[in-house]
């Protein structure tokens, strides 16, 4: 039976990877036509059209396909799009939509892969490497889909179902392990709560990364620099994308620092003391002073804007960094791995 | 009389400057700029605590680097960094950051004391150039949209105040109060854990079964007393271990023999209560008294009875051997230091479930006691035992031995089942393998910081999402009636840190508002 639903899990998985694979191309085509449009746009300024009348005609554009597919949308003053380029991605997103229609698609698939694993292995599916990278993918794709309600952040598709695509491709060649039972260490109900807030938080870290990497390239663009990657045009401006990472940001943090406790109330129960700098305590450590220092970073003169960025990347890459080569090449008592 | 006046002047020069000094020191300490170069300059001075293996999460990874790289270990000594936890640079950072964190949280208590007694701020007089600027008309009077705004803005929980035609409003003092509760709390666990962590003590102990062993300085393997640490905080209690039951997978063929439960039967007596039964797991530590007992390992520990030439026992004992795979084949040393006419030593290795490799070899190949095998290499000379100085009891010193039953040496390696005995050679006398029982290791914790952390630990999460979800806003309310009886009403705010919602929040209220007014005015 076990070997049953391990199977459904692993067929599921590698369709929702062929489905990822297809939104991928269908971000990437979406930023390809972003960079083409902004510069269709461009061209018509150049000919002699005013910049304001180019607004004007886009804008007008962008209301009747706004108000044409979203069939009750009125748009106001302050709806209005602000710039040419907004009014760009308003006019097809149709690659985009497709893009995300797929997204759905192959993230149900991953989240039943996750749950035929759960279901074969009797327990929670994240006690070994591989099925952590399955749950943490499925809920950073989560996080980026359940996102979308609050802010349009489509534009990070191909970074969010790139990254995941990625993992899920090293989880299932280099990670796989067989159903095994849990070691008595991981017989806890922590194993619950504190795994699975440390996943989802890193749902919201992966975000505001992909927000902070656009905000640094919109900035060198703002700056007056050569930016050749022309979509950003389309996008919101830097100042509006540190904000949304910064918004990302608190949310992880919040969860990450309960990580943090939940890990050392665990801790004590498992090992005997709630904190004893084992390598993976060091590392979660660091992200939190790395994240923490974000945060300050917004309120200091001077680290505003393109230096908190940097943070905010540097922390992801340390997550990343904790969960790979932590795991696999420090030695110490977080040795769950199963390789 | 001229030296009085130079030496005056010398003290004072110098103190002057010390303030002067002290001053600007404190400035820069208490900067935000450096509390966050501070902050990083943390989190990169942790990572060589994670390359590195630390004397206190690792000591056997210590010993083998110092081993295998004997000239970059005195480096790394030199620079405690198989310390970094404790080391002058690590401790000197984040001593640093927390007196820069108190220097910035003191102010800004007293600030926030201030601002929870002062009245909301006056009225802009340009609303229109603020957050969220809104207007509604109406025909009610000013002073009836004024009171009228000012209930309800009370009834979000705002302060409120009148000034002339216009209320002004404040709310979510709490962000602050938070964000000063989580930064006292992180003052408090680093406080708790430096002090209260100084009381406690930790204490290894390998218990066989069928034997119990009372929680004093004597009776521990090891033994690790925080700063403070007395003799008195030893509660008298023992702890005998009745039997311990692991559980092996058997029908997952993919993890035959990995360990599913782990169970230890103890009994417990308090001093002067009757004993008590208890069992201890391994997410299940057993609570004596303030006391904490933690099932960290377990093994086998054989039984050997030896007996020299005549017959007389001169030794009969368990010893515990150290697994050294997951099928828990173990290593086992012995030392015989009296009775029989010469030293001995012996190094065994226990198969619990024996099998063997295609090179005759014996393996492990199931942790449960299957099919056992012991075998012994034997050793006669001086075991260095005499000298006064400690031995590793898990680690035989050969130097001044020599084999007498074993690989290099005439007689074969001895081999054990339960309940065989063999003769010793050079008619030293014989060993028997009398019984196998298994060990655990406990850990036996007693940290009065644990309680004081979590609480603190608490209030960090509590303070962090108040400061952080919290919105703390101003809003206004103004009205201005004209001659033909019109009020216009405007409404504006100020957001004070990340406010994500201040716009709606603002036009929410008007909306409200006027819609309060329209009704009052219409009956």
């Amino acid at each position: 039976m076990t070997e049953t639903f391990v199977s459904y899990s692993l067929i599921a998985v590698y369709s929702a990877m062929a489905i990822y694979t297809l939104a991928f191309v269908m971000f990437a085509i979406d930023l390809a036509r972003r960079s083409a449009e902004s510069s269709d746009a461009a061209a018509a300024a150049s000919t002699g059209l005013s910049s304001a009348s180019v607004r004007a005609t886009t804008v007008m554009a962008a209301s009747a396909a706004r108000s044409s597919s979203a069939g009750t949308t009125t748009l106001t003053a302050d709806d209005a799009p602000r710039t040419a380029t907004d009014a760009v991605r308003a006019t097809s997103p149709k690659y985009l939509r497709l893009a995300m229609a797929l997204t759905v698609i192959a993230w149900v698939l991953h989240v039943s892969a996750v749950v035929f694993r759960g279901v074969a292995a009797n327990r929670v599916p994240w006690a070994n490497m591989f099925e952590f990278t399955l749950t943490a993918t499925a809920l950073i794709v989560g996080v980026f889909l359940v996102v979308q309600f609050w802010q349009d952040l489509r534009f990070l598709g191909s970074f969010i179902v790139g990254f995941a695509l990625l993992a899920l491709g090293v989880g299932t060649s280099s990670f796989y392990v067989d159903v095994v039972p849990l070691p008595p260490a991981l017989q806890s109900a922590w194993l619950v709560i504190h795994v699975f807030v440390a996943s989802l938080s890193t749902g919201f870290f992966a975000l505001a990364a992909g927000l902070s990497i656009v905000q640094l390239m919109q900035a060198r663009r703002e700056a007056g620099k050569a930016v050749k990657l022309r979509f950003l045009d389309t996008l919101p401006p830097a100042e509006r994308l540190e904000t949304l990472a910064y918004r990302l940001t608190v949310v992880g943090f919040v969860m990450w620092t309960f990580t943090l406790i939940a890990g050392a109330v665990w801790a004590e129960r498992a090992w005997g003391r709630y904190w004893g700098w084992d390598t993976k305590e060091v590392w979660t450590f660091i992200i939190w002073t790395i994240f923490a220092g974000y945060i300050h970073a917004r309120a200091t003169r001077g680290w505003r804007g393109s230096r908190s960025a940097w943070l905010a990347i540097v922390g992801f890459a340390a997550i990343v960094f904790n969960f790979t080569v932590v795991n696999l090449f420090f030695k110490g008592l977080h040795a769950y791995s199963g390789l | 009389m001229d030296a009085p006046v130079a030496q005056q002047g010398k003290i004072q020069q110098p103190k002057l400057g010390f303030v002067g000094y002290a001053r600007f020191f404190w400035r820069q300490l208490t900067s935000m700029r450096t509390a966050l170069f501070l902050l990083l300059l943390l989190a990169v001075a942790a990572i060589p605590g994670s390359l590195v293996p630390q004397i206190s999460s690792d000591p056997n990874g210590v010993i083998a680097y110092r081993r295998n790289n004997p000239d970059s270990a005195a480096i790394l000594d030199f620079f405690q960094v198989f310390n970094t936890f404790t080391s002058v640079w690590f401790s000197a950072i984040y001593l640093l950051l927390f007196i820069s964190l108190v220097g910035c949280v003191l102010p800004r208590t007293k600030h926030h004391f201030d601002a929870l007694r002062a009245r909301p701020p006056k009225t802009p007089a340009r609303l229109s150039r603020l957050e969220g600027f809104t207007t509604r008309t109406t025909k009610a009077d000013a002073a009836t949209v004024v009171e009228s705004a000012r209930r309800l803005l009370r009834s979000q929980r705002y302060r409120t105040e009148i000034y002339g035609d216009s209320v002004s409003a404040e709310r979510g003092y709490l962000r602050e109060t938070g964000n000063l509760v989580f930064h006292s709390a992180l003052v408090g666990v680093l406080l708790a854990v430096g002090l209260g962590g100084g009381f406690g003590y930790t204490g290894q102990r390998v218990v066989v079964e069928g034997y119990a062993f009372s929680n004093s300085l004597a009776s521990y393997d090891s033994f690790n007393p925080g700063r403070f640490f007395t003799d008195d905080a030893l509660e008298p209690f023992t702890i005998a271990l009745d039997s311990f039951k692991p559980i092996y997978e058997q029908s997952n063929r993919k993890a035959i023999g990995q360990a599913v439960d782990y169970t230890a039967y103890v009994t417990t007596t308090m001093k002067g209560e009757s004993a008590q039964t208890a069992r201890i797991k391994v997410n299940e530590p057993l609570s004596v008294g303030g006391t904490n007992a933690y099932l960290l390992g377990n093994g086998y520990a054989p039984v050997l009875t030896v007996r020299d030439a005549e017959d007389n026992v001169v030794w009969s004992q368990p010893t515990a051997c150290l697994p050294f795979d997951a099928n828990l084949g173990s290593t086992c040393v012995i030392k015989i230091p009296d009775g029989l006419d010469q030293q001995i030593g012996m190094l065994g290795f226990l198969y619990p479930t024996t099998g063997t490799l295609n090179s005759g070899a014996l393996v492990s190949v199931y942790p449960d006691l299957v099919a056992p095998t012991l075998t012994l290499e034997v050793y006669q000379g001086d075991l260095g035992l005499d000298n006064g100085q400690g031995t590793n009891a898990y680690a035989l010193n050969t130097d001044s031995l020599q084999q007498i039953a074993g690989r290099t040496s005439d007689a074969e390696t001895v081999r054990l089942n339960p309940g065989d005995r063999v003769d010793l050679p050079n008619g030293l006398g014989s060993v028997e393998l009398a019984s196998i029982p298994r060990f655990v290791s406990l850990d036996v914790h007693h940290d009065p910081s644990q309680l004081p952390v979590l609480i603190f630990a608490i209030l960090v999460v509590a303070g962090l999402v108040t400061s952080l979800f919290v919105p703390r806003r101003r809003m206004w309310v103004s009205a201005r009636t004209d001659k033909s009886g019109t009020t216009t009403i405007e409404y504006a705010a100020l957001a004070r840190g990340d406010d994500p919602n201040l716009e709606t929040a603002v036009s929410e209220f008007a909306d409200k508002h006027s819609q309060q007014l329209t009704v009052r005015v219409d009956s």
